[in-house]
């Protein structure tokens, strides 16, 4: 599907040239465009995304919707500023030749995105699409897609995932889907569906009923399994399942003597690490998806649950109270050498780690608020990135640099407020935006890149 | 699920009944009066006879002694009406984290269980489930309601 543009003879022409301004450019000292995402402190780069160039009118439409979600992906990152089109001097009409940089140099765009939509005789659409670097004259990226053209939103966030990598260095997160609970009604007879929809809200639908109470879904890592495991009521007691996407199809994970919740797949997708509680005591327990055997990996009194494995999937961190109240503790995969990584004030919960392999997210709970925050494994470099009356249950994009949680709102005695939004955050604490779901959300859970 | 939902509601708005009018108590039953309207060995005839919950302090398990004494009143009613067989749910206030709550809420309903086993009811006739947070009987964001929302329910089977 995806390949990178063969230099045929005019594609060449222009890419010697871009490469023969290149090399001009560094003469020059000019450094390489470069977005630094570390630092928390810079301006969203102005970044010019016309319609990609089409001839037929659904050629023109097509482009137009794909510049939209690229433009949009890129804006809601907190890196980018795209620029009003209205603005535009040039008019793109094609993605093969070099622009005219200085037409957008002049209204200040540093780097411009062309994109050209055809329609092809068998039925699918190729679409072209180059990045420029307009200060350096010169292309960044450029590929070529062939695909059905019901495929549009998709490939126009692997573009906008290309965008990113070749600016900041890191890999995007942008071809990703996001499973949550949608809420409906009081909050005392709340009505809660699993849903799923892609990172930007689009394609969103229900795989639930609302019949039966379900909580927390997470997505397997392995790609394309599209498998959820998460917590559903349906059988009156409360116990983890799996979900096939592809197929609706449910089944009940184990045959424990008791509740299981807090469900996470491990790394290589093979077992689901989970907590099970009898006679008031919770402890955690891995399922071996292939040969469904059960292992106890923690025993003691008291609570121990929402286990996250570290991405090389030796290590747990969870959360316990065995020290008095809930914290955060680190073990071994096999339940060994436990031993607490939290020691700031208040409680801890939730703890995930994150797919780099760098930090830990958690939920924080603190002189009546709540936290989200990150800390090294061993507990060092605590940072809280926000605070509110209640939030919950972070998440990570694949790429380690953005979470997703939710949010909800305290409600008085009649059930005014109480609602309960998504909202993501960068590492750095900044660029806050809430993610726009048809109802109220809570239990958001990012997908690893679609293969 | 839905039923329990009902019976529960039926038994709240019994007891509103009875706190405020005690004489209209019998119209929230069904038409009967609250004497003879209620099935022995209900859901309403529990509360009625010994109320159906008890309250737990934040993140807190124990049975505080106003607990102790409605498990000793169910105790005894569940002697009385010994064919019966309960459910004792366990529930959470909003100011914990979701699957803490739900580990929580089972060790509260263990700690209920726990007591009328102890008051020589059989393990086999009280089994536990865990709501976590998601079932406030109250609504509301106040230290009021998350005081009523801390609690183990025994809802007859």
């Amino acid at each position: 599907m995806r390949k990178n543009l063969r230099p045929g003879s005019f594609r060449t022409f222009a890419i010697v040239a871009a490469v023969a301004l290149a090399m001009l450019a560094s003469g020059s000292a000019h450094a390489e465009l470069h977005l630094d995402i570390t630092s928390g402190k810079m301006e969203p780069l102005p970044i010019a995304v016309p319609d990609f160039a089409g001839g037929a009118p659904n050629e023109v439409q097509l482009g137009h919707d794909m510049a939209q979600v690229v433009a949009a992906d890129l804006e809601r990152s907190g890196l980018f500023q795209p620029l009003d089109q209205r603005a535009f001097i040039e008019k793109i009409t094609t993605a093969q030749t070099q622009p005219r940089f200085g037409d957008w140099r002049i209204i200040n765009a540093q780097a411009l995105v062309t994109g050209l939509a055809t329609m092809q005789p068998d039925g699918t659409a190729k679409i072209d699409f180059r990045l420029w670097d307009v200060l350096a004259q010169q292309q960044l990226v450029g590929f070529s897609y062939k695909t059905t053209p019901q495929n549009w939103r998709r490939i126009s966030h692997i573009i906008a995932d290309a965008i990113y990598k070749r600016l900041t260095g890191e890999e995007g997160y942008f071809d990703t889907r996001i499973v949550y609970i949608s809420e409906t009604g009081p909050a005392d007879r709340r009505v809660k569906r699993l849903a799923i929809m892609d990172q930007d809200g689009a394609n969103h639908r229900f795989l639930t009923d609302g019949r039966s109470l379900v909580l927390t879904p997470r997505f397997s890592p392995n790609p394309g399994a599209q498998e959820i495991t998460y917590l559903s009521y349906i059988r009156g007691t409360p116990r983890v399942f799996l979900f096939n996407i592809d197929t609706g199809q449910q089944e009940v994970l184990g045959d424990f003597p008791g509740m299981t919740f807090a469900p996470r797949f491990s790394p290589d997708g093979n077992k689901v690490i989970m907590s099970l509680a009898t006679g008031g005591h919770t402890d955690i327990w891995t399922m071996d998806l292939r040969t469904r055997q059960a292992v106890r990996i923690t025993n003691s009194p008291a609570i121990d649950t929402s286990p996250s494995y570290s991405p090389d999937g030796k290590q747990v961190v969870f959360n316990s109270d065995r020290g008095g109240t809930q914290q955060l503790y680190m073990m071994n995969a096999d339940g060994g050498e436990i031993h607490r990584i939290s020691f700031g004030n208040g409680r801890y919960g939730t703890p995930v780690w994150s797919p780099r392999g760098d930090l830990i997210a958690f939920t924080k709970i603190e002189g009546g608020q709540f936290f989200i925050g990150v800390m090294s494994p061993d507990g060092s470099h605590e940072r809280l990135l926000t605070q509110a009356f209640l939030v919950e249950a972070p998440t990570w994009a694949p790429n380690g640099r953005v979470l997703m949680y939710f949010k909800q709102t305290p409600s008085d005695a009649r059930g005014r407020g109480g609602t309960t939004r998504l909202y993501s955050i960068d590492l750095t604490g900044r660029n806050e935006r809430e993610v726009i779901t048809p109802q109220d959300a809570s239990d958001p859970a990012w997908s690893p890149l679609i293969p | 699920m839905r039923l329990k939902a009902f019976c529960l509601l039926a038994a709240v708005s019994i007891l509103a009944a009875c706190s405020s009018t005690p004489d209209t108590a019998g119209g929230a039953a069904g038409g009967a009066t609250a004497e003879s309207g209620i099935r022995a060995g209900s859901q309403q005839d529990l509360v009625a006879q010994a109320g159906d919950r008890v309250f737990f302090a934040y993140d807190h398990s124990d049975i505080t002694p106003e607990g102790r004494a409605t498990l000793e009143k169910q105790a005894a009613w569940m002697k009385k009406n010994a064919s019966v067989t309960v459910t004792v749910e366990g529930h959470c206030d909003e100011r914990g984290t979701r699957e803490y709550n739900l580990a929580l809420g089972e060790r509260r309903a263990n700690a209920v269980k726990n007591v009328l086993v102890a008051l020589g009811i059989p393990a086999q006739r009280v089994s536990t489930i865990s709501y976590g947070k998601e079932r406030p009987a109250v609504v509301g964001s106040t230290e009021a309601a998350w005081a009523q929302n801390r609690r183990g329910v025994t809802v007859v089977n």
